[in-house]
């Protein structure tokens, strides 16, 4: 009997300390960046170091940023990191490249205090709400925080869009005769089985944003997201709905010729997919134009704070700025960089043409949808 | 005396795998319980509630139904052809089947789904060659999905059986039939109750596999075939929902209670029908 217990005894001592040590964040900052650690954790502009060039001595002093979920096909994230790396030579770990926005919020969570912890996360725009509202996030103001447009950041600086676009109907040339232009054109006979979405909506911000979109084409509102279910429903019922995620690889097969998807993606698909034969084709249906941003922010707990802060500091420079135009996206800084004629050109005349100006549902209005589309998603398309 | 030395002795033996189990197995379910019960930092059975309604359930529902038709199917499917395999006379065939069911059983995941959406996908070769699409021939739903389980899953199954078809003395049947037994005889009241713990330790097997897929039906049909697992990962990795950890972690309670259930039929039906191999 004894014996028993003892085991007993051991296994939940062994049990608990295992928990403690998974629950305890290590007290020591990671990093290794020395005495500047804890100013540069809580600065909130460049001003806080001293100016730019001090931010930059710190940021180098660190030498490492730890970056979370930036596929380098997406919005050129590739060369926007390659760029950061060769002007600071400040070395960029880029984890799990095809994570989600929770995959990042989970990540600050449980990495919190470890020397891999993300520095900066780029996220969903609810995400970015609900985060900050939790306490995640450290505030900062980059130097260009004026031309940002009200609405488009979080007062206090937790969090700014940093980049954004379009719902579009991406379509392969070769395989479509004629090439949808509207979402009232998804609903031909002659689409049966190709019209795909880049994943489940109740996973994937596209998809979910191609719903919504869908929606505004068929009656609905930001306020009602049902019409779009609805509309997907039909598109199920007649055929046409084709249930592969998309992804440059069943783009490139042709396993999914039409697809909804942001426009600065499809666009860039076509470029690429253009010395492989496949003509792809972009168009923002005028009868439900759906735009959105994703938004940046800086871990409060980020192991290398300095180089974060330079991060942000240089994708909303007019350089940082100009490379995502590059890949097809729209930067937050756009319009006033139109102004001032820093936006490159030949790059604003290659982004799919939109007429008027975009208009954002509220947070709580994107919270409804979820709520309901979660619930009558695989209803609508399941079979 | 020496017998109680021997018991304690043993039971120190146990020990270490004792303790691996409470840490691998313990601590997980107490998270699990912990966030189950926990909403918004009080304590609350609003999770579980939510998980089993609306599209939760719809999907618990169509995990239960996807695993059930696949273990049935797959199981008599398999022990046929196990049992043509352990009666040929063909020693090659044998080995070639028993080979190739080793290899099959473990496909799975991505790559199945890979090799079955190159095949019959709506781009795939088979596909495009005859124009299946055409007429009306679709691998994204239920009934394709059910297909590419039972891939992996016969194999399976026979993999289970055929040592207890060997098992099975050919003395029983000559004996059987010197007593006038017919072969139906021989099957309802010799045959299968012995084979009975196999199959239905097979049938079990292949309930578990198709129930915790998931990588396979994330790569072949997303969400339009509604399956539990698929719903954990939305809530738990997902970039739209906010605030449904606690719900996957109810979702994967049901789980549990689910393959418990299932374990709950299977254990006394085998302890009955294993007295016939004492």
């Amino acid at each position: 009997m004894s014996t028993r217990t003892a085991g007993l005894v051991a296994a939940l001592t062994i049990t608990t300390s295992v928990i403690a040590a998974c629950g305890a964040a290590p007290t020591t900052a990671g990093g290794g960046s020395g005495s500047g650690d804890s100013k540069a954790a809580s600065a909130t502009s460049a001003q806080d170091f001293g100016g730019m060039d001090k931010l930059v001595e710190a940021a180098k002093k660190e030498g490492r940023l730890n970056t979370i979920a930036l596929p380098p096909d997406w919005a050129n994230y590739g060369e926007v990191i390659k760029a950061f790396e060769a002007k600071y030579g400040i070395k960029i770990t880029n984890d799990n490249p095809d994570g989600s926005s929770q995959d990042e919020i989970n990540a600050v969570k449980t990495l919190k205090g470890q020397d891999r912890a993300p520095d900066v996360l780029d996220l969903g725009s609810a995400f970015a709400l609900s985060g900050a509202q939790e306490g995640l996030f450290a505030p900062y103001k980059v130097q260009s925080w004026d031309k940002i447009p009200d609405g488009q950041k979080d007062a206090s600086g937790a969090w700014y869009y940093d980049y954004g676009g379009y719902i579009s109907i991406g379509c392969d040339a070769k395989r479509v005769k004629t090439c949808p232009q509207t979402f009232a054109d998804l609903l031909k006979p002659e689409y049966k089985g190709m019209v795909a979405l880049n994943g489940d909506p109740t996973k994937a911000g596209a998809a979910f944003a191609g719903v919504y979109a869908a929606s505004l084409a068929s009656q609905g509102s930001f306020d009602d997201i049902q019409p779009g279910i609805d509309f997907f429903k039909k598109l199920k019922e007649n055929g046409n709905f084709n249930p592969v995620e998309a992804t440059p690889a069943t783009v490139e097969k042709g396993e999914t010729p039409i697809t909804l998807d942001w426009d600065y993606l499809q666009a860039s698909y076509a470029k690429e997919f253009a010395s492989k034969g496949v003509d792809w084709k972009i168009a923002i249906p005028s009868d439900g134009q759906y735009a959105n941003f994703y938004a940046q922010a800086i871990n409060k707990w980020a192991p290398h704070p300095a180089a974060a802060r330079l991060w942000q500091e240089f994708l909303y420079s007019a350089e940082g700025q100009n490379l995502w135009l590059k890949g097809y996206a729209r930067p937050v800084l756009l319009p006033s960089m139109q102004e001032d004629g820093s936006a490159d050109a030949a790059m604003v005349d290659q982004l799919p043409k939109v007429e008027g100006t975009p208009s954002f549902p509220t947070p709580d209005q994107v919270n409804k949808a979820k709520e309901v589309l979660a619930s009558g998603w695989g209803a609508a398309v399941s079979g | 005396m020496h017998d109680s030395r021997t018991r304690s002795k043993s039971r120190w033996a146990a020990a270490p795998l004792l303790v691996f189990a409470v840490i691998v197995f313990g601590v997980p379910m107490l998270v699990l319980l912990g966030g189950t019960f926990t909403k918004e930092g009080t304590l609350s059975t609003a999770n579980l509630t939510e998980s089993l309604q609306g599209a939760y359930l719809t999907a618990l529902l169509g995990s239960v139904k996807i695993s059930a038709l696949v273990a049935v199917l797959g199981g008599v499917l398999g022990t046929f052809l196990a049992q043509a395999v352990v009666t040929s006379r063909f020693r090659a065939l044998r080995e070639a089947v028993l080979t190739a069911s080793g290899v099959l059983a473990n496909f799975g995941g991505v790559p199945l789904a890979f090799a079955w959406i190159a095949t019959l996908g709506n781009s795939g070769v088979v596909t495009t060659t005859l124009g299946l699409g055409q007429h009306g021939w679709s691998l994204y739903n239920f009934w394709g999905l059910t297909l590419v389980y039972l891939y992996f899953s016969i194999p399976l199954q026979v993999l289970t059986v055929v040592p207890a078809l060997d098992g099975l003395r050919p003395q029983w049947r000559e004996a059987a039939q010197n007593n006038g037994a017919s072969t139906w005889q021989f099957w309802r009241y010799v045959g299968i109750p012995v084979l009975t713990p196999a199959l239905l330790g097979g049938v079990v097997l292949l309930f578990g596999g198709a129930f915790s897929a998931y990588a396979t039906a994330q790569a072949m049909v997303g969400s339009t075939v509604p399956l539990v697992t698929l719903k954990i990962a939305d809530a738990l990795t997902g970039n739209v929902l906010i605030g449904h950890e606690n719900v996957a972690l109810a979702l994967s309670l049901d789980m549990i209670v689910v393959a418990g259930l299932v374990m709950a039929v299977y254990l006394p039906l085998q302890r009955r029908s294993a007295r016939w191999l004492r």
